[in-house]
């Protein structure tokens, strides 16, 4: 098992490589560069423009900005941000909390609809539920997140006044964050009505972030189970006599539920993808929305060091994914 | 420490708790989160609201509104007679905040002033560079040339700050009251770099303005209180909260659900559901811009202002207008500077659109083909450079001109653009920076301005005699009518082909009062109140 461990880890390191190329490169592919984007409008004097291009250390060659880039973060150091000037690490952890609080609820919303509608359209394989919600599980795979988020926006918000537009909390709660995460903070600070407000401020940008999981967690557990359910354990099963309920709801779902385990560890990826829009619409202060202004003001710092967090991130979580896996499926080891 | 902590919590457990029922509490709903609360280190609008217009103040100030020019920190001022030493007399007894993390001792002083502008050049002073925050490129303060005009900063005693300048330039006092002029603690300062917590400076302010910083929750939140000693006086809201929302389209479904009271920007397509909307006041103002097509002077047949009026009477510049701008709406442009602007003169007309007096001029003058540039970039003075092209390029195929379109990035189509040889038309534009008047004409048309940001080419010697003449002269009544007879020069000579100033805008919610769009783009809330 350990030696698994230690090969999937090696396998990561080539990765980590490419993503800080593709960070350090995507980001000065881009026309403009952080010295014009902070003069705006007025441009910059050529002379001056050199200058600061000495300043920043960016009429270095190439290879040698990269070079210095990765010393910096193999060293632990994520930079300082060219905008805000606050170290990158320091933004990261203030952030990271609520990109996290926001994925766990979509993860949740995702799982507590998905798998029992993916069980339930097994069961009725062909029935006109089982085939709507597949058609509706396409339809919210493909759902461009930006105009869902303010679809909804508009209609539960505007329209009918159900949910707060966005944001974390109702502005008349302050309190300094102790963990980062409003929902458990607000508990700790024994203020239920807070509390109150950070979930009606969750269930918008829950629901948009976790539908697309939701859609793959449906047909991943619909497929699942129907390949279960063609088992020759579960015929046996049927043979002597089980209630339907019993075959499907212990002897199926059980072997049924290991794939949809790793799609929701892999569906990470898609959440923290997701909140880059979903976050900006919400205003949700996140890594997502972070990355995004990063972007519009080529902060090179930011948008290499947070990819690179990111990136981080996922890559543990799929190793975390895959050795949980191969403890559950011991198959998988020896390949 | 244990103290500092109880404090703490119970302050904390006094805001949970009361929350801000009682307070009077106003709620913008801000387009993005400020980069730090330092002005003189940043340079966009947004960072500009969250710092220098509610934290700090300046010697000189903007009328609230207006682009004129009136006393700030500073009573009073003289100007000496070859226009070389300004003198300030700052306002006594001015107190800078008090809040839990800064304790003035002493009030506002000449040492304060001389110190703001210090730490923008000098680089022996310690906070100017790395030792405060790394790679700082104070970009406004050399963007306005400041380097060049300004020679030195003294303190007469603790009420009067002198200062010279290298060359007279009337404008000075209008860089005076920009954002990057603002007046920071010296005592704060110092205590800061006592402790060893520079940064600090940039993440906690501490001004003279209306509000004092509380808390900012990054991304999210920043809270203000009313400023209870204020030098113009306590404001009537007691808290203010900017909610950081960057999505227009939910920005203003927050006003129009209560969240916030003013929202700045919306989508030109919720211009109609706000017009609707009981509860709000849609609020608008010609911007202080300018959306332009530069002709290449130099370069025949264009060197004809005749050719070039036809050029610009062969446009249909209405329907242009409304084609580009849409919903959000524009206003024509009848001088370089926008009718907001002081001296912008009333009885100056754009060319009026006449193909068929076109048509005769450009035949004779035998001009067939013309270059039409267009780049990709969104600008609040022209959100679509293409599609103007392909409107403009219609509008002169019809006057026989085949205009062919060259388009670039829009780094490149700058550096492009403004090269002395460059041939045809370039569309372009300018957002003003202090509201005076030179900011535009000398910025944009000056000879010196050839080869960086005079598009056209253009050294008129009439029209550089009145603007060079105005920027040495002091006395603003006089300064009035030179720029007045520089734009009529300017409408006769057409260097360029001017477009429109386009509208901004803010929703309001209707209980709220004392709220003025700003033509400078800033968003103040000094003098605000609402009504519960």
């Amino acid at each position: 098992m350990l030696k698994y461990i230690l090969h999937r880890i090696a396998l990561l390191i080539p990765t980590l490589v490419g993503i800080t190329i593709c960070a350090f490169a995507f980001v000065r592919l881009l026309p403009g560069d952080p010295i014009l984007a902070m003069a705006g409008e007025h441009g910059v004097a050529p002379a001056r423009y050199e200058e600061l291009k000495e300043q920043f250390g960016y009429n270095l060659p190439i290879w040698q900005q990269y070079a210095r880039y990765v010393g910096e973060v193999a060293t632990g150091d994520f930079g300082v941000s060219i905008s805000s000037k606050r170290p990158v690490m320091e933004e990261f952890k203030t952030l990271f909390p609520a990109t996290m609080e926001l994925s766990f609820f979509a993860m949740i919303f995702a799982m507590v609809l998905g798998i029992p509608a993916g069980i339930f359209a097994a069961v009725k394989r062909g029935s006109w539920f089982d085939q709507s919600l597949m058609g509706t599980a396409l339809v919210g795979y493909s759902m461009p997140i930006f105009w869902w988020g303010l679809l909804l926006i508009i209609f539960f918000s505007g329209y009918l006044g159900w949910t707060p537009v966005s944001g974390r909390i109702g502005l008349q709660f302050f309190f300094k964050p102790i963990t980062g995460f409003m929902t458990i903070d607000t508990l700790l600070y024994g203020k239920w009505d807070a509390f109150r407000s950070a979930l009606s401020h969750l269930v918008l940008p829950a629901i948009v972030l976790g539908t697309i999981p939701l859609a793959v967690i449906a047909r991943q557990t619909r497929s699942a189970m129907l390949e279960v359910l063609g088992e020759d354990y579960v015929r046996t099963a049927r043979a002597k006599g089980l209630s339907p309920s019993r075959v499907v709801g212990l002897h199926a779902l059980r072997n049924a539920l290991i794939p949809v385990v790793t799609t929701i560890g892999l569906q990470i990826g898609t959440l923290l993808a997701g909140a880059i829009l979903t976050e900006t619409i919400f205003a949700w202060p996140g890594i997502g929305k972070w990355m995004v202004d990063s972007i519009f003001k080529r902060d090179y710092v930011v948008v290499q060091s947070g990819l690179l967090l990111i990136a981080l991130i996922v890559m543990a979580v799929n190793l975390i994914v895959d050795v949980l896996y191969a403890v559950i499926n011991p198959r998988i080891r020896a390949a | 420490m244990k103290k500092k902590l109880a404090f703490a919590a119970a302050l904390l457990a006094a805001s949970v708790l009361g929350g801000m029922a009682n307070a009077k509490t106003l709620v913008y709903c801000s387009e993005a989160s400020p980069a730090n609360f330092d002005p003189g280190t940043t340079t966009g609008g947004n960072d500009f609201d969250a710092s220098s217009r509610t934290v700090y103040s300046r010697l000189v100030e903007f009328k609230h509104g207006g682009t004129e020019v009136e006393p700030g920190l500073a009573d009073k001022w003289e100007i000496s007679d070859d226009g070389l030493v300004y003198t300030f007399h700052l306002h006594p007894g001015v107190k800078f905040q008090t809040t839990d993390f800064f304790k003035p001792t002493r009030d506002l002083n000449a040492d304060d002033v001389v110190f703001s502008f210090d730490r923008q050049f000098n680089k022996a002073n310690p906070w100017n560079g790395d030792k405060y925050l790394p790679n700082l490129t104070w970009d406004y303060y050399t963007g306005m040339d400041m380097p060049k005009y300004v020679a030195k900063w003294e303190k007469v005693d603790d009420l009067t700050v002198k200062l010279t300048l290298t060359e007279p330039n009337a404008p000075m006092l209008a860089n005076l009251g920009m954002d990057f002029a603002s007046i920071v603690s010296k005592e704060y300062a110092d205590q800061l770099e006592k402790s060893g917590k520079m940064a600090d400076f940039s993440t906690k302010p501490i001004g003279t303005g209306p509000f004092q910083f509380v808390d900012y929750q990054l991304d999210s939140v920043i809270r203000y209180a009313a400023n209870p000693d204020y030098f113009k006086g306590k404001e009537k809201i007691d808290d203010l909260v900017f909610a950081i929302t960057p999505d227009a389209t939910a920005r203003i479904q927050k006003v129009l659900a209560g969240e916030c009271d003013i929202a700045p920007y919306p989508n030109p397509a919720d211009i109609g559901t706000i017009k609707a909307n009981q509860d709000v006041t849609l609020m608008d103002q010609a911007g202080l811009n300018i959306g332009y097509m530069s002709y290449n002077t130099t370069i025949p047949p264009l060197d004809k202002p005749e050719v070039r009026h036809a050029l610009n009477q062969a446009i249909d510049r209405e329907s242009l207008i409304k084609s580009l701008f849409q919903d959000a709406g524009a206003t024509p442009a009848e001088n370089l500077i926008p009718p907001t602007m002081w001296s912008w003169n009333k009885d100056v007309k754009s060319d009026a659109y006449d193909p068929e007096a076109a048509k005769k001029v450009l035949a004779a003058a035998g001009l067939t083909e013309i270059q039409l540039w267009a780049s990709d970039r969104v600008r609040p003075y022209n959100p679509n450079f293409q599609r103007a092209a392909e409107l403009i390029q219609a509008d002169w195929a019809k006057v026989g001109v085949k205009a062919e379109i060259v388009n670039y990035e829009w780094t490149k189509y700058r550096s492009e653009g403004k090269k002395k040889d460059r041939p045809g038309a370039f569309q372009i534009g300018w957002t003003g920076d202090n509201g005076d008047p030179d900011n535009f004409f000398a910025t944009l048309f000056a000879c010196s301005a050839i080869g960086v940001s005079n598009y056209s080419s253009w050294c008129d010697k009439d029209f550089e005699d009145l603007i060079q003449k105005a920027k040495k002269t002091s006395d603003q009544a006089e300064r009035t009518k030179l720029y007045e007879q520089a734009q009529v020069v300017f409408q006769k000579q057409a260097p360029a082909f001017l477009l429109a100033h386009s509208q901004v805008y803010a929703v309001v919610r209707k209980n709220v009062s004392g709220f003025m769009m700003d033509p400078l783009g800033i968003h103040r809330f000094d003098g605000v109140d609402k009504a519960e």
